[in-house]
């Protein structure tokens, strides 16, 4: 009986530690016939080479440590991008698929099938190489809204100015501390005393009137600059001033949103379908009306069903935003993977980490989930 | 006119209402219809804000007016209660419908009326459509890679036999069926690989031998994704079973292998397979590029294979682990004969989603310098003699794309219905 315990165990570590063992002393032998050796000194020395789009100031006098850190930054911007526009397409496409008409309906089952049914390369490449190609040259851009320019080298848009800006940034967060205090205090005299305070519009007024305080008093200032079109040569132009989005990021991002958006509607679809009709109608007949059926009765159970998914779906489009590769967006893994690995040698170091990165990421980001799991939980007596 | 109630219409004045009502969605249609398709702007008199909108008007107006509740029109009443219930949703009819009607012409005429198929270089391309003419030359590029012109017929042969022997099961008397899951799991793998090994490859009896750098196209997405099913499936079976062991070590190796593969892109695994992966193998010892990333994939796949079954052997009552036990069975006649029959069935659905993730990931491949047919379509957009058509390309591939995985999809639904059971 113990026999039968042990052996599969002892077995499976075996086996961990042959495939182990076997590796790394393949790994020390190789290196040594190569001359190169193990080691992470490498992220200090001059990276001597150039990133296209980057959020942190670089070049090519920083370090490799820091071309991870504009890789590392490139990867998280696709991803919050990413995320908000997909949500926003998924929750519309998914209310849709369960709409009495009978139109909206099969037009957003087949949104659905169709760009789910086509890989996400072959949609990245699509937007890229095919159709943000067709834009106009920046010349012949027309303006949209008199501001905004999408030319065949990107989108511009107007850019705020700031000053003092730090000051209107810790005005919001000290708002929104403030609004997790009210809601805390509103919750609580609910429970003990049974009186409702107007938690939402408090919360609302001081989102607004903290910022625009800072205004008069803080000496934050705003303005705008838009975008000049600038001759380079004779027939090279290019805008200048405000804020530009390189073509690959918009292509990254559309296509990325319109495929994840796919598998959130389903999950926002099978989320409402999962409440029964029972619950609706129970609610109706206590007399709760549509709003506070909706609010009170629905959206926490459906939530219940939609959010796990939907978190890992968040996970998969920043794993996915990987692809970024293909169409040379400068991500984690172009710019460290790619680059720094082809000038380094340093294989083993630099896919370790950029594997570590990802692996931390999605694990906390599990971890979170597990721990709202948990809280939302169904409490059964 | 004594009974028209233009505002608020009921059963009681059907008739005037139903016509007029008819008249202006047909109008507000039929502008459209002309505007888009004959290109002739039926109302430029107007001002231009007026012009757009007025189809779209007349068509609301119409809408109200043939919604009438109970009207004993059965149509009447099965079409009000599909697109027409409220004026949020008619407005939502209204834009969709014209929406729908303004791009067919477009896309008509591009894929079809103004597109150019025949002859064989760029120059035939003269329509200002599609250029069909680029993938009718490229055909055999896109589907079968490099794949030397001559030898192609072994690609196909190795093909046909392939789907043949995967029809066996529809055949066999009922003698045999005891032997049919023997038979897919692991003789037909066993074929399939001497049969691409030694058809495809060649190398042996008298075929010439064909590099798997050649290899490409339709024909590689399929090997990669055909092998990679093969070797994930029972992996991740078994990984599945790992973690829900109580045996500490064989659970927590599981736990870590699942997590870590699923917790990195596919795109990195690939990069280690490829330039990390050779400084852990000996150093005379050479892996060829397609087995490497055919493991990569497996190990990959085999991961998210282990969450899906693992849903699956969650969901099954306890009752039926007690049962069995009860019945003094042991672990593995356990799992073979009750758990994992009941547990796969219940998870069809969850496995076809991660057999269709693993078609669609298969042209990441191109990472490690392999060109399935995506991989072949950036090859073939920068050929100076071809420069210009990648829309065609990507339209073509998407086509087949959607095919194959939209098939999948409904053949897994039916197997689903298939083997549903009440419980």
């Amino acid at each position: 009986m113990k026999l039968k315990k042990i052996l599969p165990q002892a077995i499976t570590l075996l086996v961990v530690v042959i495939i182990f063992g076997f590796f790394s002393l393949n790994a020390q032998i190789n290196m040594a016939n190569r001359g190169i050796d193990f080691g992470y000194g490498f992220l200090t020395q001059e990276s001597s080479f150039d990133v296209q789009f980057s959020l942190i100031e670089y070049s090519g006098s920083d370090s490799y440590a820091r071309a991870y850190l504009v890789g590392l930054l490139n990867t998280l911007l696709v991803s919050i991008l990413g995320i908000i526009l997909c949500t926003v397409i998924g929750v519309v496409i998914g209310i849709a698929r369960l709409s009495p008409n009978f139109l909206i309906r099969t037009t957003a089952a087949w949104y659905v099938e169709f760009f789910r049914n086509i890989p996400l390369l072959l949609q990245i490449f699509f937007w890229y190489y095919a159709a943000l190609r067709a834009l106009p040259l920046p010349q012949e851009a027309e303006p949209m809204l008199g501001y905004f320019f999408l030319t065949i080298k990107g989108f511009y848009t107007p850019s705020l100015v700031w000053m003092n800006l730090d000051i209107f940034i810790y005005s919001i967060i000290a708002a929104i501390v403030s609004i997790i205090f009210i809601r805390i205090h509103g919750k609580k005299l609910r429970e003990n005393e049974g009186k409702h305070i107007p938690v939402l519009n408090i919360s609302i007024t001081i989102l607004f009137i903290l910022p625009l305080l800072t205004f008069f008093f803080g000496g934050v200032e705003v303005g705008y600059e838009t975008p000049v079109l600038k001759q380079l040569a004779k027939t090279s132009f290019i805008f200048d001033g405000g804020l530009s989005i390189p073509p690959e990021l918009l292509s990254l991002v559309i296509a990325l949103s319109l495929y994840t958006a796919t598998f959130i509607a389903e999950c926002v679809r099978a989320g409402i379908q999962g409440v029964g009709k029972g619950q609706r109608e129970a609610a109706a007949s206590i007399g709760l009306n549509r709003k506070q059926v909706l609010n009170l009765i629905i959206m926490p159970q459906a939530l219940r069903i939609i959010i796990p998914p939907t978190t890992n779906q968040y996970l998969n489009l920043t794993k996915n935003s990987s692809l970024a590769a293909a169409i040379a967006y400068p991500d984690l893994v172009l710019v460290f993977a790619g680059t720094a690995l082809m000038q380094t040698g340093k294989a083993i170091e630099i896919v370790s980490i950029t594997m570590l990165t990802y692996l931390t990421l999605s694990l906390s980001i599990s971890l979170l989930m597990n721990w709202y799991n948990a809280k939302i939980a169904i409490v059964e007596k | 006119m004594k009974n028209f109630n233009f505002i608020n219409p009921t059963k009681e004045n059907l008739i005037p209402n139903l016509y007029i009502g008819i008249f202006l969605v047909a109008i507000s249609l039929i502008d459209v219809f002309i505007n888009s398709f004959l290109k002739v702007n039926l109302t430029s008199f107007l001002p231009l804000v007026l012009s757009v909108f007025l189809p779209f008007v007349f068509g609301m107006i119409g809408l109200h007016l043939i919604r009438i509740e109970y009207s004993g029109i059965k149509k009447l009443d099965n079409l009000n209660k599909n697109i027409n219930t409220n004026n949020f949703n008619a407005a939502l009819t209204l834009i969709i419908l014209f929406i729908i009607i303004k791009a067919i012409p477009p896309v008509f005429s591009w894929m079809i009326l103004d597109a150019n198929i025949s002859g064989d270089t760029k120059d035939a391309c003269t329509g200002s459509g599609a250029c069909w003419t680029y993938i009718k030359i490229w055909l055999k590029r896109f589907m079968y890679g490099m794949y030397p012109n001559e030898q192609i017929w072994r690609v196909n042969l190795a093909f046909i036999f392939l789907i043949a022997l995967a029809f066996v099961g529809y055949f066999t008397t009922s003698k045999f069926k005891k032997f049919l899951t023997l038979y897919y799991v692991v003789i037909y793998p066993i074929i399939a690989f001497f049969l691409i090994y030694y058809l495809i490859s060649g190398g042996a009896l008298g075929l010439e031998w064909v590099e798997t750098g050649a290899w490409g196209g339709l024909s590689l997405t399929f090997i990669v994704s055909f092998f990679s099913l093969i070797f994930c499936f029972p992996l991740g079976m078994a990984l599945a079973l790992g973690r829900r062991t109580e045996l500490p070590i064989v659970k927590y190796v599981s736990v870590g292998f699942i997590e870590f593969w699923r917790g990195v892109p596919l795109i990195t695994v690939l990069f280690m397979s490829s330039v990390m992966f050779p400084m852990f193998l000996p150093q005379d010892f050479f892996m060829d590029k397609l087995v490497r990333v055919i493991i990569a994939i497996s190990l990959f796949e085999a991961a998210y294979v282990a969450e899906v079954i693992r849903g699956g052997l969650q969901a099954l009552p306890r009752g039926q682990y007690d049962a069995s036990k009860s019945l003094g069975m042991g672990y593995w006649k356990m799992h073979i004969f009750v758990i994992l029959p009941q547990a796969l069935k219940l998870v069809i659905p969850g496995i076809a989603n991660t057999f269709l993730a693993l078609v669609k990931d298969t042209p990441l491949i191109f990472v490690v310098g392999l060109a399935e047919i995506v991989g072949m379509l950036q090859m073939a957009k920068t050929n100076p003699k071809w420069l210009g058509f990648a829309m065609e390309g990507y339209v073509f591939s998407a086509i087949i794309f959607f095919i194959i995985c939209y098939a999948m999809s409904k053949y897994s639904y039916n197997l689903e219905l298939k083997y549903k059971t009440d419980r």
